[in-house]
């Protein structure tokens, strides 16, 4: 139980507030602080994308054209063949599903590898030394936000060609000012904080301050700001693809399969539905490790 | 606060500048719109007089001079395929994305604070184990997914709404929803998020301590302090819209800004792409710059510091 709900309101906040925190955190009707389901499901993804030639029983580009939108096993000509159907090329649905894995997972650790280590170390330094360094470094974070993301991913990606180098390359290119506009908000508020300014009186060195006082203070919003991109990337990737300007076909990038189905909804839907839904637990699975995280890793709880 | 006014409009129009420089050498990375203009029987001869007429032939940097000249004057050029001024084209399409924008902007803020700050409030409970579940899936549906799901359900098996393009407020619901879907699970994400921090605060123990009333706590010490980090996380998103609208509007056959850039990629319409992202651009730091004179404004440590400075 959440004792913080029963408490007379308007009086003082319990000391021991931050252990029901804790508490809370791990509840199990909180599905947000539950990391099973998110532990399971990239395991699995992982797993999948480790192991695709062992697993998909299909080649994921080449299709039997005799074999083409046959439907979900369970529905009337359905086979075990093909569990999830087939396309409209007679490509194995799932065998696709499962090297699309392969694409989701490399575009998205890549690009926010370097778009957070790139994003992180402007966001700490522009906040914490400002003036002019402050100046220069934010012109161009703000010149990066203020690009449509999408849109100048989608031009820049179709006038460099399609391929998966250029799609990873783009999008850490769009991506790092998102985390140095976030980290620097949070660095600027943390330099208020007195022993801040106590460290700098005793003398210490402004790298000691933003690797001791600073960075660890930003690391919950940097995590939460991961969370939301890692996400936000894998869904990038795929309206690039959607859109015919990602990982070129026939490759099994899962956008391009939705793509694929969007002219076939009333007859074959389970073309577009099965990779979105794999889409879709992804994203669901590593938003909800995020969650976890935040809530694990937050400094006020990690002092108890 | 007027240094600062002024030294931050200079900057805006500093990105701007830059901004039109990046659309203008992007356009011209993309291929060479004569080849596709003319049929495939056209003599080297047609190709020099349209080049010539287009001012294709000119050097880079005397068209790039020409241009940010132009679009100084207010003037962005005449569409390539169709020889009809930019602006004519734009304005017909704005409307639609503006339309769009704001209902989905609209709906996802309306949706996005009261529920995350309820949830913030009774962390823990039934309805905000609810609440975080539809955020989350919120923020994990792939947006031309949910659209087309969408379709599939209410176009194709039960027929209640329309499947695509653009009409009465029947036609809005399905495109609004998937647009404003993704940000309204954002905004409560982060207003949550960030009211969960700062009711931890010292200051909000303090305003308890005086013995103010849990309302007032919440919304005027509470909601005003977390809503920082909400509205300038709120304007980022807002420009993902016009920029995410590309891909609502392709789903939905929607006539809008972005569904014009994206076909004038497609035909190498040059004037149109440049004019469209920067239209879109103009918009964004416009927003942006609102949202950091209110930033200031709300924090005075910025404010005074902003002056000073």
């Amino acid at each position: 139980m959440c004792v913080g709900l029963k408490r007379p309101r308007g009086k003082i906040v319990h000391a021991d507030q931050d252990v029901q925190k804790v508490r809370s955190a791990f509840r199990l009707s909180d599905i947000g602080h539950w990391p099973l389901f998110p532990a399971i499901v990239l395991a699995a993804l992982v797993f999948a994308a480790l192991f695709a030639p062992y697993l998909a029983r299909h080649d994921p580009r080449e299709g039997d054209i005799t074999r083409k939108s046959i439907p979900p096993i369970w529905m009337e000509r359905g086979t075990w063949e093909h569990p999830l159907g087939t396309d409209r090329f007679g490509r194995d649905v799932l065998s696709r599903i499962i090297y699309g894995t392969r694409i989701s997972l490399a575009v998205s650790l890549i690009a926010i590898g370097v778009a957070g280590t790139v994003g992180t170390a402007v966001g700490l330094i522009s906040g914490y030394h400002g003036g002019a360094v402050d100046a220069i470094l934010m012109r161009l974070t703000d010149i990066g936000l203020s690009l449509p993301t999408i849109l100048i991913a989608v031009v820049l990606v179709a006038v460099s060609e399609p391929s998966f180098r250029n799609v990873v390359f783009v999008i850490a290119l769009l991506l790092w000012p998102r985390f140095a506009r976030q980290i620097r908000g949070e660095t600027l508020a943390i330099k208020e904080q007195e022993y801040v300014a106590l460290a700098v009186v005793a003398g210490r060195s402004s790298s000691w301050i933003i690797s001791r006082h600073i960075f660890p203070n930003v690391v919950p919003t940097l995590l939460v700001v991961c969370t939301l991109q890692v996400g936000y990337v894998i869904l990038l990737e795929g309206s690039l693809s959607f859109l015919g300007v990602g990982v070129p076909p026939p490759n099994p990038a899962w956008g391009l399969m939705i793509a694929d189905g969007r002219g076939f909804l009333a007859t074959a839907w389970w073309i577009s539905l099965f990779p979105g839904l794999a889409m879709l637990l992804t994203v669901l699975a590593v938003n909800l490790l995020g969650d976890w995280l935040r809530d694990r890793l937050d400094p006020k709880l990690r002092q108890l | 606060m007027l240094p600062y006014l002024v030294g931050r409009v200079l900057q805006a129009i500093l990105s701007m500048l830059v901004v039109i420089s990046i659309v203008f050498v992007l356009a011209r990375l993309s291929g060479n719109p004569v080849h596709l203009l003319l049929d495939v029987n056209a003599t080297q001869q047609d190709v020099d007089i349209l080049t010539r007429h287009l001012g294709l032939d000119k050097p880079l940097l005397v068209q790039y001079a020409i241009y940010v000249k132009n679009i100084a004057l207010g003037d962005f050029g005449t569409s390539i395929l169709t020889r009809r001024p930019v602006t004519e084209h734009l304005w017909e399409r704005l409307p639609a994305t503006v339309e769009l924008g704001v209902v989905a902007m609209v709906l996802s803020i309306a949706l996005g604070v009261p529920i995350g700050v309820y949830s913030a409030v009774h962390r823990g409970g039934v309805l905000d184990g609810a609440a975080r579940v539809f955020a989350v899936l919120g923020q994990s549906m792939p947006p031309f997914w949910l659209g087309l799901m969408l379709i599939l359900l209410f176009g194709v098996l039960l027929g209640v709404l329309p499947a695509g393009g653009h009409g009465g407020p029947l036609h809005l619901i399905l495109p609004a929803f998937t647009l404003g879907y993704f940000t309204s699970a954002a905004i409560m994400r982060l207003t949550r998020s960030s009211m969960l921090e700062v009711l931890g605060s010292d200051y909000i123990k303090f305003a308890r301590l005086k013995g103010l009333h849990e309302q007032i706590v919440l919304w005027k010490h509470g909601l005003k302090n977390a809503l920082l980090p909400v509205i300038t996380f709120a304007v980022m998103l807002f420009v993902q819209f016009l920029g995410g609208a590309v891909v609502t509007e392709t789903v939905f056959a929607w006539p809008g800004l972005g569904r014009l850039i994206l076909e004038s990629i497609t035909t190498r319409d040059y004037p149109i792409v440049q004019a469209g992202v920067l239209v879109l651009s103009a918009l964004y730091l416009t927003a942006n710059l609102c949202v950091d004179v209110l930033y200031s404004y709300l924090n005075p440590r910025i404010r005074h510091r902003s002056a000073a400075g």
